[in-house]
């Protein structure tokens, strides 16, 4: 009975096509279904700021440096001293990343010394025109209170929220490299992030007193009150106070 | 004068139902297409997508007809409509439901029952070839031209076989004229089997296969072929005139199937009961359920088969197809001979 095998072979191929006609469609009808992202997702940057509101870039240039798609361009001031916008001895004056031309590789992120550059979930940055797809400083640096901006017209397409979460960077590695902070957000407190830290203090990421730092093993989006205050050092036993 | 006017009626009425046809089919076919491929499908324009061709077909009407400067002016701009008018006028002589009596006056479902319907659609669909072949040559670019060479090989070869499926079906109902030939398959055999002259099975397959290759559609779509010659003979054109050579295939493929129903699977044909209207109306849902069937199976079609080789193409015209229909011929020749004068020693 092969040869009756033999000759069935190709219709069995109809029966392939017709089975799938009934099966579930793979297609997400994007603006109304949003897939859920993976938790590494390399979205739009944002600037940080410290609890405090004190910017984190330092001016140094670092990503620019190792940007290769060379979209950063960043100029480095000198902080006024009785004014200082960041707590080193410089800041970012001018901060601009090309969106039409970065690649979302990250690298940025991975070389910032003061962890001020980080990456979003937002992705939705469609623009009518090249100048839109330089973003400035405006656009990148998150508000004092945390409330991340957006520099192109709200549209439905566009969920603000989605700028308060963090990439995989983040989540990957603490920035001293420790592998015993995998999968929690294991950087120094930012305004954007609620003021987050690692399990245990890690000393040499952050600039701020090791009694700021709050063990938080979820991710949380919404920005604590506390430590929108600009008095972080006062603000922020209070908030380990709450979540121990 | 009456004659006049009930044949430019109907003349509108096939032109008005073949446009509406096709706009479906587009959509239904992409639908389909895109089901058996786990996706969607054009959804968006009217309920579920269904305006879809209307929106791309004002989408080309809007965009430049790009004449090329190499182009071959007049055969350029003639061939979208030669691709066109066979497609349209081939339809013209098929019945689509049985003839409806009106007091004194009977009016038959088709513009015009030509008593040689049979030739008349093969004359017009060789005539398809033309259009295919200046286009791809008049467009004076390679691609095209590779199309259009490959066009009138492919579509002279299975327009050989075509022809030769048909013949039995004509020695077997005694006539060529397409309404004759639906009459000759009512019926039944022992009393529950529809006498279609789908029992010509040899050359219902041959003329399927050819139909596939007549309307270049896949697997046979060579012609076409995106990924070897990007769009094969139309390539060049644009806009409208592009819009007139889609319009051509789909009416084409339209025709094929309702050629397919009439000639072997017996037209309008089908039980009717009820009253006056339902028995007017109910040859034309079966006429038209029977070729949507046929349709999605050249959907059905497209969806499964990768294209094929040329040389495969051309050897399984001329090496399996004619062989096996003119050794059909002559069995059914055999058959309806006995079935006429008896066996030559009783």
């Amino acid at each position: 009975m092969s040869w009756f095998a033999d000759l069935l072979g190709p219709w069995r191929g109809f029966t392939v096509t017709f089975r799938q006609m009934f099966k579930p469609k793979l297609t997400v009808q994007y603006p109304k279904v949003k897939r859920v992202k993976p938790q590494r997702f390399h979205g739009r940057h944002v600037l940080n700021r410290y609890p405090d509101g004190m910017e984190k870039c330092i001016g140094c240039e670092l990503c620019a440096g190792v940007c290769p798609a060379r979209c950063i361009y960043v100029r480095g001031a000198d902080n006024p001293p009785d004014d200082p916008v960041s707590p080193g001895e410089r800041f970012g004056f001018v901060y601009e990343i090309n969106m039409l031309r970065c690649i979302f590789c990250a690298m940025c992120v991975e070389a910032c010394p003061t962890e001020a550059i980080t990456m979003t979930h937002l992705f939705e940055m469609s623009v009518t025109d090249r100048e839109e797809g330089i973003f400035t400083k405006d656009g990148l640096l998150v508000e004092p209170d945390g409330t991340p901006n957006h520099p192109l017209p709200d549209t439905p397409l566009i969920d603000i929220n989605e700028l308060k979460l963090g990439d995989g960077w983040m989540r990957a590695t603490s920035p001293s490299g420790r592998a015993a902070f995998e999968g929690i957000e294991a950087w120094s407190p930012s305004a954007r992030m609620g003021g987050q830290a690692p399990a245990e203090p890690a000393q040499e990421s952050s600039q701020l007193p090791a009694a700021s730092l709050q063990p938080e093993t979820a991710r949380d989006t919404s920005p604590e009150p506390e430590d929108a205050s600009p008095e972080a050092e006062d603000a922020s036993p209070e908030a380990e106070g709450e979540s121990s | 004068m009456e004659d006049f006017i009930v044949a430019g009626v109907k003349v509108l009425i096939a032109f008005a139902f073949l446009f509406g046809v096709v706009l479906l089919l587009v959509w239904v076919e992409r639908r389909i297409v895109a089901f058996m491929q786990n996706r969607i499908g054009p959804n968006r324009a009217g309920p579920m997508g269904i305006l879809q061709t209307l929106a791309d077909g004002v989408k080309l009407m809007f965009k430049e007809s790009i004449t090329p400067d190499r182009a071959e002016v007049v055969l350029y701009l003639a061939a979208p409509v030669m691709a066109l008018l066979p497609a349209l006028l081939i339809f013209l002589v098929i019945p689509v439901g049985a003839p409806i009596t009106i007091g004194d006056n009977t009016y038959t479902l088709q513009v015009t029952d030509l008593n040689v319907g049979v030739l008349y659609i093969l004359a017009l669909s060789s005539m398809a070839v033309y259009a295919i072949t200046f286009a791809g040559w008049s467009s004076g670019s390679k691609y095209p031209l590779l199309g259009s060479v490959r066009a009138s090989a492919q579509m002279i070869s299975y327009e050989a076989a075509m022809g030769l499926a048909i013949v039995p079906v004509i020695m077997f109902n005694g006539t060529t004229s397409l309404a004759g030939i639906v009459e000759a398959q009512g019926g039944t055999y022992f009393g529950f089997i529809p006498a279609w002259n789908i029992v010509l099975l040899p050359s219902f397959v041959v003329f399927l296969i050819a139909a596939f290759a007549e309307t270049n559609r896949a697997p046979f779509d060579l012609v076409e072929a995106e990924q070897e010659i990007v769009g094969g003979f139309h390539t060049e054109y644009s806009g409208l005139r592009f819009a007139l050579f889609f319009l051509a295939e789909y009416i084409n493929m339209f025709t094929m199937s309702a050629l397919t129903v009439t000639l072997f699977l017996g037209g309008w044909q089908g039980p009717v009961f009820g009253p006056t209207v339902l028995v007017w109306l109910l040859p034309v849902f079966w006429f038209l359920l029977k070729t949507a069937v046929v349709l999605f199976f050249f959907i059905w079609v497209r969806g499964t088969l990768p294209r094929m080789r040329y040389d495969q193409l051309m050897a399984f015209g001329w090496k399996r197809l004619i062989p096996v229909s003119l050794a059909w011929i002559i069995l059914a020749m055999v058959a309806v001979g006995v079935r006429r004068f008896g066996l030559p020693w009783a």
